[in-house]
Formats: structure tokens, C-alpha cells, sequence
């Protein structure tokens, strides 16, 4: 009867609500009614994944801030009491540091995912835009962000960092030194990075969450196969490769989430520092202007872009490189000739380069880590030539690309992951074959096959246990 | 091929080091939650290195918790202490400092993060006899350090064995000059000891997030497959 | 028809289920946020027990010192004072500090260890402004019954000189005495009860 009178009040209440906002609306156009293609794989989760990521940051910064203070004199100690005096600040601390370089992590998968199947394609440029103004927005944040602890590689990442702006000729000092607030990093500095990390950028960031969101749901998600599901309608006007987001991607991405917060736990209680990548050993010691640690490197996530800027021997060439590489990525919607947007049935020479883009990209990453050396030296400049070779060269390769049919419908259903067509299954299928091979496996196999088959049998028979089958 | 490119991954860790000259670092197999080694270390801590360096962002009070002192040992160990309040700071003047040592003697608190327990490990066990240094000493880790040989009454002397390479003088290794009040064995234990609770001070929360992590990963474990499961029967019905 | 039927009952249950375990682990996730906000170690380290030395006090001399950012009075009561706490008890309140706060040492007349000295947090316990102390008898403004006390100038609260208060005030009980006790006979330790 109650539950009645529950459903009867929620009912007015929202009936209420839409009179004066437009609350079911929106959750029908977004949601409940908004068509996602089918065929969604593993590249798909990458987005809701970063809006998670988002709120954690958001949420641990807030009550991060709370007992924080952005003082030349106190950061250092400040965090130390986080991590000691207030009562689970350890934790907090650790969500955020964690949660700064999984971000990254997260949102480079997924521009690979946008770079694989086309997703930056017409009508779909707008999307990558903001994306790459996210991108941009995400590295201010990560750069200023870094400053806050007040370490000797808070101080000296800034400091070589700013000064590239100084290379800027006329204007470069004195752009630096506004940059700044003062002649070199000091307490002014660290209090306007605080401003902007803490409400300035994180403001820009929503903002442009929600215009990339909107801008998508505006021409439609684009899927693994590059296929317009819009074009193929039922009579209802629904697209047939189409399914409602809510129920069946809630449910999909609550499922990658819990896996996603799963191996960030794993991080955040077993390896926080990640042996020295997410939180770097010279960051433990107070930031010292007079003692320059012995190698100065940006964080993980921005070492592909500092390894080309020091490919490049002049220091106002290096800096312009490494904002070119940058920027040239928004062009991509531009340089790719392709009609076709899927990797999948795009001709070798975009998978090729596509791989020697990952290659580069990952060994610039490596290189920027460690100090120079002349064979490292080498490399960088080797790999940042194919780095920008991958984007200059794209409008002449791209023509000469000789693609497949693209087909009318999704591939569905999916096909089961050991039965796919590739080279890389191909290795996957191998290696598997080799595991299962060994004789440890085997028996391996033996016990856990019998008491999977206990396990079945009663939870077969169990009132509540049998849904889990 | 397969030989070669194991042989390289082994060998990976020695050419990490190969800093002609530099020691290799030695594990001292620390385990924070041996609260025995823990409390010997602080003792060792209080006894030798408190006097110059500082831990001023460990609270006495955190270490009466988690290392089990009583209130009796705290007296024994901070005996000018009155009231358990307070972080463990020096009575060290940094000017003082700086006319002895010619630089500020840094605070400890969170060096183990920044340098590693190995290359303490290592650092406290390479002095050697030097007469070019102002205290007599110097240090086959950390050339031309400005900290004295604390621990040369228990470790005895060292001294360094010299060879060429490349017509450049560099140290091979460091030999036992003079015997200490500790034997070799027992050198190394208390400075296992020591590092184990520098290891402990740079985190104290390590404690208990190593504790809880199994939890929490458990629980979304269970969650995973709830939720996986959930997955599934919607799944189901797309066609 | 049937396979429907299940499905339901399936995607029913099992949504049930993980709704269940979500808010069982969003409630332990909350707890660290909310933990968080409890006072810092440091915090609760100044909120530490003080010294106070009353070598020097006088009789009928106030002295403030601060504990856990409060004022707290240390009065030397004369012997008139003391006696003067017997004839007030008509118009009290709570003469009996049945429903004030103070340690169980203090739970008496005297509302204090021992009676010639005086220790209470000197805020009144209507809305927390800082009584003024008005020892004298019959003054002016308090009139003839006025026989020695606290007076309140916010709102007109009245105290006897053992913080009880008065009847017919704003002020609902009387002064909070806190916790201390004597290391040796001048030395309060204010903060903490002897145990």
C-alpha cells in the first residue's frame, strides 16, 4: 500500500517538475532515448571512465584544499599534515595524485580510440575540437597542479617549463616574468597557479565537458565499424544498429568502472608512487631555488612533447616544436583524406603509420623520462620526425589508401574475441595455445573445471544464487 | 635469441648502476611491520641522528601508537620531553649548521621516499677514511658529503680500494681498516634497523593502507561480478 | 512469453543486488570524507592540557588564560565571597548543578576543588559573549542583592561567584566548569581531570 503512495507521490512530483524543467526530456534525449550504436568494444569505455575520473579529481581537490595552504612556507608542511594528521588524509591525497596520471592514461586511450575509427570524421570535427581543447585544458590543470606540493621537482618542472617561454623573442621575457608574478617561481607564482588549478580551469574543463558531450549527442556516437547507424531507421525513427544508452551502456559502464576503480585501488593501497612515476621521488624533498636536482623531467604524461622539444638544438625552435606537436592534432580532421572512418576497413598504409605513430609516440614518452644521451639524443630526433611525418605526410598517404567495402549494418553480434580476423588475434590465439599447452595449465584446468562444476550445481538449485548464473 | 634477450633483462639491473665508479646499491630487506626492528631503529634514530637531523613532521604521539612505546620508554627515549605533544624537531640552530658542515643538515622526515631505502642502506655503510675531508671521511655513494661518520665507533673504519680506468682513479670497493664495537653482520642489521624506521617515518599511514587495500580490492571484486552479471541479463536481450 | 518472465525477474534481482552492494560501498567510501573533516592532530594537540600557576594570585584577583581557544577565569575567592554563595541560593536556577557541566570534583557548592579557588570557562551559556567580573557588592546598575559575581552585559545574564546562574535570565545553565586539577598546591594542569 505504501509502496503504492511512494510511486503515486514520485510520479506528481516529477509531473511537477516538468512543468518547470525540463527534466524528463532531457533524460529521454540523453539517456533513455538517446541511440547508441550496438557495437560498442573495449576502446568505448574510455569516455565514461574520464567523467569518473573528473569527479574524483573535483571531489579529492575540494577536500584536499580544505587543509592545503598555498604559501611558499607552508605547502610542503601542509601536505605533510594531509598525509599524517587529518584522519584518512592519506587516502584523499593519494586519489588525487592517482587520479592525475590515470587521467591521463585514460584520456590518451581514448583519443586513440577517436584516431582509430575515425571518430574526429565529418559531422564529428566539432567533438575532436573540444576534445582537444580539453586535452589542452587537462595539461594547464596537470602542469599548475604540480606546482602546489612545493617540491624540488615542482619548482624546477616550472621553472624549465616557464622559461621556455622566454625564448619567445621581444616579447619573452617579460612574458615570462607576467607569467610568473615575479622574476623566478616564488610564493606569487604558486598563489596563482593555486587560483587557476583550483577553480579557473577546473571551471573551463566542465564547461567544455558538457559542449563535447552535448556535441556528440547532437550527430550521434560513431562506433568501431565507422558505420552511420542515423542512415538505417525502423519505422519508429530508431536507428536499427541503435540501442537506448540507459539501460543497456549504464549497465555496461557501471560494469567498466567497478574494473577501472578496481586496478586504480590496487594502486592507490599497493603502490601509490608507482616507482616514482606518479609521484616523484625528488618531489619528497622541499623545493630548494638554490640546489638544482641532478635530472629535471616533466611528469610521465608530458615527456613525449619535452623529448621533441629537446630534439630540436635551438631553444625557440625546441619550444615551437613542442607546441606544434600539440596543435597539429587539431588538424587531423582536416588531414585525413579518407572517405572511410574505421580502421578496419582502411587500407595498410593508415594502420602502419597509425602503429609508427604509437611507436614514436610511446618511445618519445620513454626518452623524456631519462637524461640525455647522445644515442637517446638520436632517437628523439629520429622518432619526432616520424611523429610529425605521421600527421604532414597524412594528406598524400591517406589518398593513396586502398580501403575495403564498408558495410551497411554494424558487425553484430560481436564475434567471439578467440574467433576474430587479424594478425594481432592471430598472435593472441598463439599465445594462448602456448599457455594451454603446458602441462601445469592442465591440471590447473582439471581442478578449477571440477569445481566450477560443484559451484554450478549449487548455485543452480539456489533460490537467490541462481540469477548470478 | 631467446637466451640473449633473458641474459640482457638480468644483466639489465647491473647496467642500471654502471655508473663507473658508483657502488652498487644493496637491499637491506626492510619490512615495516616488524615493529621490533622498528622500535630498535627509532631508538638507534633518537640515539644518533636526532641530535642534527630533524623529523619534524613525525609526532611523538604517532609514535607511541603505532611503534607500541610505553610511557615509560617515550621518557626514556625523549627524556626532556614533558608532555607526549609535538613533532620530533632539533635543537640544531641551521646557522650552526652551516658553520660546521657548510650546509643546513636536512630534515629526514620523508628522505627514505626521496632517495630510497637501498641507497641509504648503502649511503650509512660506505664511509671511508679520507684525510682531504674536514671530518676525516668521505663517502663512496655521495662524493664529498658533508655529514661525519656518525657510526664509526660501531662500523669501525673503512677504507677505499682504488683502481684505473681508463687512466682515471676510481674506488673498486671498501675494505674493513679497523674493527668496530659491532661485528659486520651486526653493523648491518642496525642499519637495516635504522632505514627499516626512516622507511616507517617517511609513511606511517603505509601501515594501514597496506592493511585495508585487501579489503577494499575484495570488496570490487564482489561488486565486479555482481555487476557483471547485471551486464549480462541486459545483454542479453540486444539482438 | 516465459523467457520474458525470467528475464525480468532476473534483471529485477540482480539490479537489486547491485544497487545494494553500491550504496554498501558508497557508504564506506564516505567514510574517509567524512572522517576528514574531524579535527587535524595538530588541532587536537593545542587543545592539550595547559599550566597555570597561581602563586601570585590574590584574593579576590581574576586571572584569564586561554585552553582550547576559550577564556578560562581563575578567581581566589575570599572567605566573604564563600559565604556569600549560601545566601544566593534562593534565586538561582540549578543551585545544586544538576544540569550544568562540570568534572564530578566540582559537583558541590563551591563548584570547584578547592573552594577558595575558582576555575570556570568564562563564556556565557546563553550566547557566548564573555561575562564581566563584579566582585563588589550592591553596585548601581545590579542593585542591592547583588552580592559579588558575573554579569553579562549582552543580554543581562547573571552569575553567582561559582558560575551558577541566576533565575529569570536568559542564560539556561550555569558556567561550564572544565576539566583540571592540582599537580601541586599552586600549580592547576587545566584540560584534564586527575584519574
Amino acid at each position: 500500500m505504501s509502496n503504492c503512495n511512494c510511486k503515486n507521490f514520485a510520479s506528481k512530483l516529477l509531473a511537477w517538475i516538468d512543468e518547470r524543467f525540463p527534466l524528463s526530456q532531457v533524460w529521454n534525449e540523453h539517456m533513455a532515448k538517446y541511440y547508441a550504436p550496438k557495437n560498442f568494444n573495449f576502446w568505448y569505455f574510455f569516455g565514461s571512465l574520464a567523467l569518473l575520473v573528473l569527479v574524483n579529481q573535483i571531489v579529492t581537490g575540494i577536500w584536499l584544499t580544505m587543509n592545503y595552504k598555498p604559501d611558499a612556507n607552508m605547502a610542503f608542511d601542509a601536505v605533510e599534515a594531509i598525509m599524517r594528521d587529518f584522519e584518512w588524509g592519506w587516502l584523499i591525497r593519494y586519489m588525487h595524485s592517482t587520479g592525475a596520471s590515470i587521467f591521463f592514461i585514460v584520456i590518451y586511450l581514448h583519443m586513440f580510440r577517436g584516431m582509430m575509427y575515425g571518430s574526429f570524421k565529418k559531422p564529428r570535427e566539432l567533438v575532436w575540437l573540444l576534445g582537444m581543447s580539453l586535452y589542452l585544458a587537462l595539461m594547464a590543470e596537470a602542469f599548475m597542479g604540480y606546482l602546489l606540493p612545493w617540491g624540488q621537482m615542482s619548482y624546477w618542472g616550472a621553472n624549465v617549463i616557464i622559461s621556455l617561454f622566454s625564448a619567445i623573442p621581444v616579447i619573452g621575457d617579460d612574458l615570462a616574468t607576467w607569467i610568473r608574478g615575479d622574476f623566478l617561481i616564488s610564493d606569487v607564482t604558486l598563489n596563482r597557479f593555486f587560483s587557476f588549478h583550483v577553480i579557473a580551469v577546473p571551471l573551463i574543463i566542465v564547461g567544455l565537458v558538457f559542449l563535447h558531450i552535448v556535441a556528440l549527442h547532437k550527430v550521434g556516437s560513431n562506433n568501431p565499424d565507422g558505420v552511420e547507424i542515423k542512415k538505417l531507421k525502423d519505422s519508429n525513427g530508431v536507428p536499427l544498429d541503435g540501442i537506448p544508452f540507459h539501460p543497456y551502456y549504464t549497465v555496461k559502464d557501471l560494469f567498466g568502472a567497478v574494473v577501472f576503480v578496481t586496478i586504480c585501488a590496487w594502486i592507490i593501497f599497493y603502490s601509490p608512487e608507482m616507482g616514482g612515476y606518479f609521484l616523484e621521488h625528488p618531489n619528497f624533498i622541499p623545493a630548494d631555488s638554490l640546489k638544482t636536482p641532478e635530472h629535471i623531467a616533466p611528469v610521465w604524461y608530458f615527456t613525449p612533447f619535452y623529448s621533441i622539444l629537446r630534439a630540436i638544438p635551438s631553444k625557440f625552435g625546441g619550444m615551437l616544436a613542442m607546441f606544434a606537436a600539440i596543435f597539429i592534432l587539431f588538424f587531423l580532421p582536416w588531414l585525413d583524406r579518407c572517405q572511410v572512418k574505421s580502421i578496419r576497413y582502411r587500407g595498410n598504409i593508415y594502420k602502419i603509420a597509425l602503429g609508427l605513430f604509437v611507436v614514436s609516440f610511446v618511445t618519445l614518452g620513454y626518452l623524456g623520462t631519462i637524461p640525455p644521451t647522445p644515442t637517446d639524443s638520436f632517437f628523439g630526433a629520429f622518432f619526432t620526425i616520424v611523429y610529425f611525418g605521421f600527421f604532414l605526410l597524412m594528406p598524400i598517404y591517406t589518398r593513396l589508401e586502398v580501403t575495403k567495402p564498408v558495410p551497411e549494418r554494424v558487425v553484430w553480434p560481436l564475434k567471439p574475441l578467440l574467433e576474430r580476423e587479424g594478425w594481432h588475434w592471430d598472435l593472441v590465439r598463439k599465445a594462448i595455445a602456448t599457455l594451454q599447452s603446458t602441462s601445469w595449465y592442465r591440471q590447473a584446468a582439471t581442478i578449477a573445471c571440477g569445481y566450477w562444476q560443484n559451484l554450478q550445481a549449487f548455485m543452480k538449485n539456489n533460490k537467490y544464487l541462481r540469477h548470478f548464473l | 635469441m631467446k637466451r640473449i634477450i633473458v641474459t640482457c633483462l638480468l644483466l639489465w639491473p647491473l647496467l642500471a648502476t654502471a655508473e663507473v665508479g658508483a657502488p652498487p646499491l644493496e637491499s637491506p630487506g626492510t619490512d615495516v611491520y616488524d615493529t621490533e626492528s622498528l622500535r630498535r631503529g627509532a631508538k638507534f634514530y633518537v640515539d644518533r641522528c636526532l641530535s642534527c637531523h630533524s623529523l619534524k613532521h613525525l609526532r611523538y604521539r604517532r609514535l607511541q601508537q603505532d611503534l607500541e612505546f610505553s610511557e615509560d620508554e617515550m621518557k626514556q627515549l625523549f627524556p626532556s620531553l614533558e608532555r607526549i605533544v609535538g613533532t620530533m624537531t632539533t635543537a640544531m640552530d641551521p646557522k650552526d649548521a652551516e658553520r660546521w658542515f657548510g650546509v643546513a643538515v636536512p630534515d629526514l622526515s620523508e628522505r627514505a621516499r626521496a632517495l630510497g631505502s637501498d641507497w641509504l642502506y648503502t649511503y650509512l655503510r660506505s664511509f671511508y677514511g679520507d684525510v682531504k675531508r674536514p671530518y676525516g671521511v668521505n663517502n663512496w655513494l655521495f662524493k664529498d658529503v658533508a655529514m661525519p661518520n656518525v657510526l664509526w665507533d660501531l662500523q669501525g673504519e673503512q677504507k677505499a680500494v682504488f683502481k684505473e680506468i681508463d687512466g682515471v682513479t676510481v674506488i673498486a670497493g671498501l675494505e674493513q681498516a679497523k674493527p668496530g664495537k659491532l661485528s659486520p653482520q651486526e653493523f648491518d642489521r642496525a642499519v637495516t634497523d635504522l632505514v627499516n624506521f626512516l622507511d616507517y617515518a617517511a609513511e606511517p599511514a603505509q601501515l594501514e593502507r597496506r592493511s585495508l587495500g585487501k579489503y577494499v580490492i575484495l570488496f570490487l571484486i564482489l561488486f565486479g561480478f555482481v555487476s557483471y552479471r547485471l551486464k549480462k541479463v541486459y545483454w542479453k536481450d540486444v539482438h | 512469453m516465459n523467457e520474458n518472465d525470467i528475464d525480468l525477474e532476473k534483471r529485477r534481482f540482480l539490479t537489486q543486488t547491485t544497487v545494494a552492494l553500491g550504496a554498501v560501498g558508497t557508504a564506506f567510501a564516505a567514510v574517509p570524507f567524512i572522517n576528514y573533516l574531524k579535527p587535524g592532530a595538530g588541532t587536537l594537540e593545542s587543545g592539550a592540557p595547559i599550566d597555570v600557576d597561581i602563586t601570585k594570585l590574590e584574593p579576590a584577583q581574576m586571572i584569564r588564560v586561554e585552553w582550547r581557544g576559550q577564556p578560562i577565569w581563575v578567581l581566589k575567592r575570599t572567605d566573604e565571597m564563600l559565604t556569600s554563595l549560601d545566601e544566593l541560593e534562593p534565586v538561582l536556577r540549578d543551585p545544586q548543578s544538576d544540569e550544568s557541566v562540570q568534572p564530578e570534583s566540582c559537583k558541590n557548592k563551591y563548584r570547584s576543588i578547592k573552594p577558595e579557588v575558582f576555575v570556570a570557562v568564562g563564556i556565557c551559556t546563553h550566547l557566548g559573549c564573555s561575562p564581566t567580573y563584579r566582585p563588589e557588592a550592591a553596585p548601581p546598575d545590579l542593585g542591592k542583592e547583588w552580592l559579588g559575581g558575573f554579569f553579562c552585559t549582552c543580554h543581562g545574564s547573571r552569575f553567582d561567584l561559582a558560575g551558577r546562574v541566576y533565575k529569570k535570565v536568559p542564560a539556561p545553565t550555569n558556567l561550564v566548569v572544565p576539566p583540571y586539577y592540582y599537580e601541586t598546591d599552586t600549580r592547576i594542569i587545566m584540560g584534564e581531570e586527575r584519574t
